[in-house]
Order: C-alpha cells, then sequence, then structure tokens
C-alpha cells in the first residue's frame, strides 16, 4: 500500500514539474531554441509574486492575477529586445546570451533578496489534505496537478484553435512562407515567449506556495523541465505533461528507497528513457 | 591551374619567439616573482587551460556543452582518491585524473550524443548532475562533505624536496611552486597542441564541418567520429586541469569540484569574452576576467553581473570577442591556422 501512495504522490509532484516544463516546450515547439534561463524567470516570477503578496498584502491568486501580465511583458520584451537578435541558423548565440541572462538574474535576485530562503504563504491550504480510501492527498499538492492538466488543455487550445496558434504553428514550420502571408516572425516569436512567461509564473506560484525557494534554485528547475520535455518527446504538450509525472514518480520512489536518491533517481530515469527512446515517449510528428 | 595553400604568415617566426621568451620567464618566475603571484598565475593558467578545451568543443568541434564539470570533479576525485585509497602520488594522481575523465566521457557521450545542439548542452549538465550527486555517495572521499589531501601525500609531493633544496622556499611553498610549474606545463601544452591539431587536418575537417557539414560529409568526413573525438580530448585535458587545481586546493567536496559556476559558467565567459573558435581569443579573455576579478570580487554577486551582461552583449554585438574586434580589422593571428589559397597561375 505504501508504494501505491508513493507512487499516487510522485504523479501529483510531476503535476508540478509539468507546470515547470509547459512553457519551454511550448516555446521550443516555436522557436526550436531552448532557454537556458527558463528556471531562473520561474524564480524571478515566484520572488514577483512573493513582492505582491507581501507588500500589497494581497492573496496568492490576486498576486498571480497581476504578476503574470508583468512576466507576459518581461519575455515579450526579452523576446523583441534580446532574444530575437540571436535567432537564426547558429545555434551558439540564443544559447550563450539566455546562459549569460540566467547568471544575471540569478546574483541580480541575490542582490536584491539576498540569499535566505522564502515561501509564499498560502494560509490554511499549505497543510489540507483529503483521504481518498486509504490515501492522503494534499490539496495542495492536488491543486497543482489539476492546474498543469489545465495549462496543458488551454495551451493546446490556443495552439490548434485559435488565429494565433495558427500563426504559431506556420512559423515554426517555415518562417519564410509565414512572413509572406503577413506574419512577423519576431512578433511571434515574442507573443510566444510571452506566454511561456505566463505558464511559468504560474509555476512559480505554486512552487513558492509548496516549498522553499531562493535565488539558486533556477537551474535545477531548467533541468526537471528539460527532462520533463525530452522524455515527453520535443514539441509534444500531453507527451510533456506525462514527461513531468515520469520524473516525479522517479523522484518519490528513489526518494522512498533512500532520501538521499531523491534527485538522482530523477536524473537516472531520464537517462535510461534517453537510452530506449532517444526521440521520446511522444515525438510529436511521429517520424 | 597551379596554387599553392598557405597556413603561416609573414612574421610568424617573432610571435613564435616571443612565445618563447613569456614561456621561459614564467618558467623562471619562482626564483624571482612572490608567492601569491604564483598562487595568481596558476589561476590563470589552470582557467586558460579549461577555457582552451571549451573552445576546442564549443568553438571549433560546435558541441556547446553546460558540463565541462564533471571532468574537472572527476580529475579532482582521481587524485583524491589515489592518494587516499592507494597512496598513489598526488602528481602521478593526475594520470588517474586523466583516465576517470576518459571513462565518464565515453559513457556520458552514449547519452549526450542522442541529443543536438540545445538539449545536447542541457544532456551535459544533467549527467554532470548525476555524477556530482554520485560521487556525493562515495564514502570513502569524504561522501557529501568532501575530504582534504593526506599531510604526507602533499609532504611527499614530487619535486617539492628538490625545489625546497633549490630555492630554500618552505615546504608549503615549494608545493605551490610544484603546482605552478605544472599548470604552465599543461597550459602550453594545451595551446602547442591545440595549435598543432588545427594546423593538421583535423583543423581542416572541423572548418569544413562548422562552415558547411552537408558538403564535408560528402567529402567523406563522419562528423560523429571527429565530434567524439573532440568531446574526448576536451574531457581529458579538462580533468588534469581539473585534478591539478584540487590538488593545490589540499580539499575536495563534491560541490566546489562539479560546481558549474566556476569551471563551466566562468570559462564560457572567458571564451565569449575573448573571442570564441579562435586560439587567441581565450588568451585576451583570461587576461580581462582576471583583471575584472581583482577589480570587482569584493563586490560578490555585482561582478557576476557585470560579467554575465558583458557576455551578453559582446554575443550581441561583438560576436567574434575582443580578439575578433583585433584581427577581423587588421587580419593578423598569433596563431594562423586559416588556410589562404593563393593562385598563382591561370591556364584559361
Amino acid at each position: 500500500m505504501i508504494w501505491v501512495d508513493t507512487v499516487v504522490q510522485g504523479i501529483l509532484l510531476g503535476g508540478l514539474y509539468a507546470l515547470f516544463a509547459a512553457g519551454l516546450s511550448l516555446v521550443f515547439g516555436i522557436m526550436r531554441v531552448v532557454n537556458l534561463a527558463h528556471g531562473d524567470l520561474i524564480v524571478m516570477a515566484a520572488y514577483l509574486i512573493l513582492v505582491l503578496v507581501t507588500a500589497l498584502n494581497l492573496s496568492p491568486l490576486i498576486a498571480l492575477l497581476l504578476a503574470a501580465p508583468l512576466m507576459f511583458a518581461v519575455g515579450w520584451l526579452l523576446q523583441q529586445l534580446v532574444l530575437n537578435r540571436t535567432v537564426g541558423e547558429d545555434v551558439l548565440p540564443p544559447l550563450l546570451v539566455t546562459f549569460g541572462l540566467s547568471v544575471v538574474i540569478q546574483n541580480a535576485l541575490l542582490e536584491g533578496f539576498n540569499a535566505d530562503s522564502r515561501r509564499i504563504g498560502a494560509g490554511s491550504l499549505e497543510i489540507a489534505s483529503f483521504s481518498v480510501g486509504p490515501i492522503t492527498i494534499g490539496v495542495m499538492p492536488a491543486l497543482t496537478f489539476a492546474t498543469a492538466i489545465l495549462v496543458t488543455l488551454a495551451l493546446q487550445l490556443i495552439f490548434y484553435r485559435t488565429a494565433l496558434g495558427r500563426a504559431f504553428r506556420a512559423t515554426s514550420d517555415d518562417p519564410d512562407t509565414a512572413s509572406l502571408m503577413g506574419i512577423r516572425p519576431g512578433n511571434i516569436f515574442a507573443v510566444a515567449t510571452g506566454l511561456g512567461m505566463v505558464v511559468a509564473t504560474i509555476a512559480a506560484l505554486y512552487l513558492g506556495m509548496r516549498a522553499n525557494f531562493d535565488p539558486t534554485i533556477g537551474p535545477a528547475r531548467l533541468i526537471y523541465a528539460f527532462e520533463a520535455v525530452i522524455i515527453g518527446g520535443m514539441g509534444s504538450l500531453w507527451g510533456t505533461l506525462i514527461g513531468g509525472i515520469v520524473i516525479g514518480v522517479a523522484q518519490t520512489v528513489g526518494a522512498a528507497i533512500d532520501p538521499e536518491w531523491q534527485i538522482l533517481s530523477g536524473h537516472l530515469a531520464f537517462l535510461v528513457i534517453l537510452l530506449v527512446r532517444p526521440r521520446g515517449l511522444f515525438p510529436a510528428g511521429g517520424r | 591551374m597551379r596554387y599553392r595553400v598557405q597556413t603561416g604568415q609573414g612574421g610568424s617566426w617573432i610571435v613564435a619567439l616571443a612565445a618563447l621568451v613569456i614561456v621561459v620567464v614564467f618558467a623562471a618566475l619562482p626564483f624571482f616573482g612572490s608567492r601569491s603571484l604564483m598562487q595568481d598565475l596558476f589561476f590563470v593558467f589552470t582557467m586558460l587551460t579549461l577555457a582552451q578545451f571549451w573552445n576546442l568543443l564549443a568553438g571549433y568541434g560546435g558541441l556547446v556543452s553546460v558540463g565541462q564539470q564533471m571532468f574537472v570533479g572527476a580529475g579532482a576525485y582521481g587524485v583524491f582518491a589515489a592518494a587516499i585509497l592507494w597512496g598513489i602520488n598526488p602528481v602521478a594522481g593526475l594520470a588517474v585524473s586523466a583516465v576517470a575523465a576518459l571513462v565518464l566521457a565515453l559513457v556520458s557521450a552514449v547519452f549526450v550524443f542522442r541529443l543536438n545542439d540545445a538539449y545536447f548542452a542541457i544532456g551535459t549538465w544533467v549527467v554532470a548532475e548525476v555524477a556530482r550527486l554520485s560521487f556525493a555517495q562515495w564514502k570513502a572521499v569524504g561522501g557529501g562533505t568532501g575530504t582534504s589531501l593526506p599531510r604526507e601525500a602533499r609532504r611527499n609531493m614530487w619535486g617539492a624536496d628538490w625545489v625546497e633544496q633549490v630555492t630554500g622556499l618552505r615546504a608549503a611553498a615549494a608545493m605551490d611552486v610544484v603546482s605552478y610549474w605544472l599548470a604552465l606545463a599543461l597550459v602550453v601544452a594545451t595551446i602547442g597542441g591545440i595549435y598543432w591539431l588545427m594546423r593538421r587536418k583535423t583543423g581542416l575537417a572541423l572548418a569544413a564541418m562548422r562552415d558547411n557539414p552537408q558538403a564535408a560529409a560528402s567529402a567523406g568526413l563522419n562528423a560523429g567520429r571527429i565530434k567524439l573525438a573532440v568531446y574526448v580530448i576536451s574531457a581529458v585535458g579538462a580533468g588534469i586541469a581539473g585534478g591539478l587545481i584540487f590538488m593545490q586546493n589540499g580539499r575536495v567536496s563534491p560541490d566546489s569540484a562539479f560546481s558549474v559556476i566556476d569551471w563551466t559558467a566562468y570559462v564560457i565567459f572567458i571564451v565569449v569574452i575573448g573571442g570564441i573558435g579562435t586560439i587567441e581569443g581565450p588568451i585576451i579573455g583570461v587576461i580581462v576576467f582576471f583583471l575584472l576579478q581583482s577589480l570587482l570580487a569584493d563586490l560578490g554577486s555585482w561582478y557576476l553581473m557585470v560579467l554575465g551582461l558583458l557576455g551578453i552583449l559582446i554575443m550581441l554585438f561583438a560576436p567574434r570577442g575582443l580578439w575578433g574586434l583585433i584581427s577581423g580589422r587588421t587580419g593578423f593571428a598569433l596563431f594562423p591556422i586559416q588556410r589562404r589559397l593563393f593562385i598563382e597561375e591561370r591556364e584559361d
């Protein structure tokens, strides 16, 4: 029974990782670039929510509603002013620029907030739980998981049912032809990065409410997110959700064997899948 | 049509002579320089070695790795494990460093070479994390908290006695001199080795792969094998450098030996600021890096912010780095590896 419990907790934890990864997956699907600062941008969003909650005494949910458009603007500006200059055949510039950005954000947060760990207070929600048969489920992990499903669903709908999604897909397939149809790839990329940042802000809310965070934890979140994207198959949004769950389950099972093995077993699960299914579980396009 | 391909430039022998003089001065430094100067130069030489190998990987091989700290860490633990578990002299332990890095490179290649470009970058980071977490489980060398190099292993370091007798220095300073000479030898061998590699067919193959992968493949180049070779060479180089850095340090821990900031982020900034894809670039970069660190190190996180911003600005506005600004204007190269085609006589 204890194993069923462990796996259930792992699946719910996977929801958090899927939220970390959804923004990355979206941006990769459209631009074929990886933002190495993704984890640090999530942490930055968590601090933004924290400031709104403590300074203005807002509830975390209201703070999210304020932070999301701000982070959209951050993503949009970042893409327009910086990252669009690096788009091209050569993969080196976007990688090195976002790597530099990661270091800058981390140290700016250290300077602004010092290295203490923080948490976004969520009141009684933090410890609330309910029982399903013999298994006790925390309300917060369940909420995270439900949000991950909703976010994936919403991105899926935007991608396949709206004019914006059509522009995303067209730009992704062939930016030159798309621009003949009146689409500016640069603007589409900026909207995509902005949207990715909105998802990152949602992830940040749960990151901050569920556990302590400090300015240096961004790269580890990036790695989990990246593993989820690869396990799921690049460019597949539902695959990313499954990928997050795989990492989550591997971590809780590893931790159940020996607490020191939690992170390591997540990474090992990723490496094993990379070995047997190098294109991920659900590769887009089915090639 | 008669033609010749020329790699050297007029004045190459002047550069070679100057390089020789610089190396001789550096080698003689322990006889007149201060100990702190030697420690600074040790740092510069080891960082320059790491930068040259990362540049070989990313600048020439097109393999952007964020996981070179894995090989630094493996090298560091190579020296410590050899000394603690098997009583091997730390200087000889550097061979264990090289082997440890080689083994990890071959194993990790199975995984990371399934990924391309950006995914290769994070893939190398993941395997480096796996290595860090695994080494933290190795209790015989201190587990998560790390361990020190045993006193007798440090005292018996090859060459330290001789240096003590010749220079009259204390034992601790004599050990620094040995480390310093090893670092100097390593960086000279690294730069010389990469220069040699680039002037051989390997350099031509790498340039061809970078400029036009399809054409290179159709000319019979096996890109996968060449890239694997570059990956392994860079790993072994970083491993030896890591062994040397932590041998001099005297203490190792998983977090310091596998630090992504110290052994990869700094190294990337050195190469990007100096100029990626050239041998001169990392040399300029390490000088700028050292000056910035001397000026700004007290400012803590501001220092890293400045370094990050500088890296971003250079990548955006001068992607060939500071050396690119110099050589782009003048066409001058300290280490000429460009092949120039001279057509001497046309038949038409």
